[in-house]
């Protein structure tokens, strides 16, 4: 491997490939080592995939090695793009899978004679809410954002990835962790910490995975042509900075053993709560926000050819947002037996984040001034701006959340979970679906998407199934916090738990109506990037004569 | 805007921009949750809190494994409606020894900080096995299963060891005696020495009567099963404070 060519330029392709192989090898040998002495069947699971994927991974990249006969794979005059092309394909499939398992549970919840098996555990509903949690948020919403940020890092520094084999070691690491993680939740491997559910091993693992991601990221940075760091780098910087904080912090804990799966947090009860939520609220903030602010204000801007509107604004916005974020957490322990200082200070950063968040709001739908026209003619502009829409909405909604007397009625009902999920539908999913629509015409080097008529069904089919699953949670939530206080005129309770259940029957029915309408509109864009990949219709059309997206100025006058 | 001028030294310095964001990022995590681990009046003054029992902690692990969690919170808020249906409202001492917490984010089923001895074992064993059988409407999946699965409790010495490591007051005694603990509190009758050790072990740590409960919990004797465990757990959520000597308007207890 190790060509004169290589070595004069110090850190060659084959540097690279040989460290990420080394690391592999030792986790590789590691993780054997484990699998031999497990103390328990799920460790040895584990151990066992982790073992065969790495050696799988370790015999691909030596047969992809050997067939290089001399060539860089990281000749440093082309951006990555095959990795980014993996991230496409990646986050299609674990969202579909996300959104199915949401489906799934939602039916549970709705007709739970029909999923009753009183002798498969994995099959309940506590298993599989945190597959569909994690599937949607770290694998859907993690690869959407390992790839655009790779893809984006690289055109606003314009230069290569850094790293060489590295960034491919983020890539397959990511998505291993995603398989452990997942797989645990069904064999019951859990912390029980939402959102950060994983053991103590696979959260290892992803801290090695994370700062690899980081020193990639920061790399590119180091070697880019441009002065300037481009504002949506700011925002996936933050992002990368501040989930390895969170996740290091709120993951504290005591293995049992070293070969077994179960561990003990180290912190315990009040101090434990808070630590969770503060690391729950702000992967809300920081996985689910930052990191795709950063896509907005690449793919907008991109997409309907205009500059930012404000720079100013986005300087605000960015520092105050990353501020005063990391403060709401408490307001989701309003009323509990966390200090009551706590709480109020949580309340109080939580009113003042409406303001940062609707900065960036403003900023990306502004960002289409002179350009309103394109709300009507392109349905992938006009699904990132209703993605922003979504964003306004929620980020208003979780201030008014986080008042005291409204979490009094809203915490623990099905409020919570509209909220959530207008937030995530809409949002994420959303501005997510506007990113892939742009990028794989881009990617593949296609004239258009196949088919702009299936993004317009998409675009209508989400957001019907949007409007149900919220409007009908947000019935069922205000039904049962209403009924949860209700007294008759005795002074006694009027209703028992079980009645609140009953009443929100219907409004689970509706849910389900909503999710299956989100669903099959990500089966047609699934189908709809597979099919402008291959170059099928409007993808493979010649190119028209205003062709080239390069070639029109980026700048046009705003009249 | 001079300020703003600035700006262009971080948005030019890649490390400048990733330690500022840091800073920033810390101050509130800082400043809320530091705090917790050394002002005194964060965990109320209690009597009769002490560390699980082998077999009721086999139990919250399952409770955790099953992730009952998602459905179930352990927080009763001091709202009238909730002591009234729940019970005395949860205080933060109720929690100090869990690892992690339990006080959930979502109620599909009703709270069950405190429902502890609100129920018989019989119902519970019913109600696991097969919820509708003794409410018609439940929503709630079946745990049928636990009965069939024996408890694994050979590295039972292992989990007190971790938990003492991370603050909860395991004594070597308890430690030592872990499995002869944990066998005793499911199998009423059996070996009477035993049963007192375990009683007076957790008593002691708890400086008050009646907190452990010993029984056949899903009314098998051959086995020790997850059922087992899982009762005993649940029978004992909530029970362990003394609120009859609990002072909630003490200035030390006001928060």
């Amino acid at each position: 491997m190790n060509t004169r060519a290589d070595i004069s330029r110090g850190a060659g392709p084959g540097f690279s490939i040989g460290t990420v192989s080394t690391l592999t090898g030792l986790v590789a040998l590691g993780v054997l080592i484990i699998a031999g002495n497990a103390a328990d069947p799920m460790m040895a699971a584990h151990a066992w995939t982790f073992f065969f994927l790495t050696v799988l991974g370790l015999l691909i990249t030596g047969l992809w090695a050997g067939s290089l006969n001399g060539r860089n794979p990281f000749d440093p005059a082309i951006y990555e793009d095959t990795i980014v092309k993996f991230g496409v394909a990646a986050s299609m499939f674990w969202g579909i899978a996300g959104f199915l398992v949401g489906v799934i549970i939602a039916l549970q919840l709705t007709f739970p004679n029909i999923f009753y098996f009183p002798d498969l555990g994995w099959t309940n509903f506590g298993r599989l809410r945190p597959l569909h949690t994690s599937a949607v948020i770290f694998a859907f919403g993690g690869n959407v954002l390992i790839a655009t940020s790779f893809y984006v890092v690289q055109r606003t520094c314009r230069t290569r990835l850094a790293g060489g084999m590295w960034p491919w070691f983020v890539f397959w690491g990511y998505n291993l962790f995603i398989v452990v993680a997942g797989t645990g939740y069904l064999l019951g491997v859990t912390q029980s910490k939402e959102y950060a559910e994983p053991e103590w091993y696979a959260d290892l693992w992803l801290t090695i995975v994370w700062v690899a991601y980081l020193l990639v990221f920061l790399g590119t940075l180091w070697k880019r042509k441009e002065p300037h760091i481009y504002v949506a780098n700011w925002f996936y910087l933050s992002f990368i900075v501040t989930i390895a904080m969170l996740h290091i912090v709120n993951n504290l804990a005591i293995p049992v053993s070293l070969t077994g799966s179960k561990s003990y947090q180290l912190f315990a009860g009040v101090q434990d709560a808070l630590t969770q939520w503060w690391y729950g609220h702000n992967a809300v903030g920081f996985f689910l926000t930052t990191g795709f602010l950063a896509i907005m204000y690449y793919f907008i801007p991109k997409q309907v050819n205009r500059p930012v509107y404000s720079y100013r604004l986005s300087i605000v916005h960015f520092w105050s947002l990353i501020f005063i974020y990391i403060w709401a957490g408490p307001h989701h322990l309003h009323y509990t037996a966390l200090p009551q200082w706590a709480q109020t200070l949580g309340m109080v950063f939580s009113v003042m984040l409406w303001m940062p968040s609707w900065g960036g709001m403003i900023n990306g739908v502004m960002t289409l001034s002179g350009a309103w026209d394109k709300l009507r003619t392109d349905p992938i502009v006009r699904m990132m701006i209703v993605a922003l829409a979504f964003y306004g909405m929620s980020t208003f909604e979780g201030p008014l959340m986080s008042v005291r007397a409204v979490n009094a009625l809203s915490h623990y009902t099905e409020w919570g979970i509209a909220h959530v999920h207008s937030g995530s539908m809409g949002w994420v999913g959303f501005i997510s679906f506007g990113a892939l629509y742009c990028v794989t015409p881009w990617l593949w080097k296609r004239k258009a998407l196949y088919s702009k008529a299936l993004v317009e069904w998409h675009f209508w089919l989400a957001t019907l199934g949007i409007l149900f699953y919220i409007v009908a949670m947000y019935v069922a939530g205000i039904t049962e916090g209403l009924m949860w206080r209700a007294y008759n005129e005795f002074g006694f309770l009027e209703y028992a738990f079980i009645e609140t259940v009953k009443a929100k029957h219907i409004m689970y029915m509706i849910r389900v109506a909503g999710g299956l309408l989100y669903l099959t509109g990500a089966l047609l864009m699934a189908y709809n990037l597979v099919r402008t990949a291959l170059g099928h219709g409007a993808a493979g059309e010649a190119a028209a004569p205003d062709a080239p997206k390069t070639a029109t100025p980026a700048l046009q006058p705003a009249e | 805007m001079a300020i703003m001028d600035k700006h262009q030294k971080l948005e030019r310095h890649s490390l400048l921009l990733t330690v500022g964001i840091l800073v920033v990022v810390a101050i509130g995590g800082l400043v809320e949750i530091a705090p917790l681990f050394y002002l005194e009046n964060t965990i109320e003054k209690v009597q009769g809190m002490r560390p699980y029992t082998p077999l009721e902690l086999k139990g919250r692990n399952i409770y955790i494994r099953e992730g009952c969690y998602t459905c179930h919170s352990q927080m009763v808020r001091p709202l009238r409606d909730e002591v009234e249906r729940y019970g005395h409202y949860s205080l933060a001492a109720e929690s100090m020894y869990d690892h992690p917490f339990q006080w959930g984010s979502k109620r599909t089923g009703p709270d069950l900080a405190r429902v502890g001895g609100k129920y018989s074992d019989e119902w519970h064993l019913d109600h696991l096995k097969d919820p509708k059988s003794v409410v018609p409407d439940s929503i709630m999946p079946p745990y049928a299963f636990l009965a069939k699965k024996r408890l694994k409790y050979d590295d039972i010495e292992d989990h007190l060891k971790a938990l003492r490591l991370a603050g909860v007051p395991y004594t070597d005694d308890m430690i030592a005696n872990a499995k002869a603990d944990l066998v005793a509190q499911a199998s009423p009758n059996a070996d009477f020495d035993a049963e007192d050790a375990l009683v007076a072990r957790y008593t002691e740590a708890s400086g008050r009567e009646g907190t452990v409960k010993i029984s056949d919990f899903d009314h098998n004797p051959q086995a020790v099963t997850e059922m087992d465990a899982l009762i005993a757990y649940l029978q004992m959520t909530g029970t362990l404070v003394d609120f009859s000597t609990y002072e909630a308007n003490d200035l030390s207890n006001r928060r």
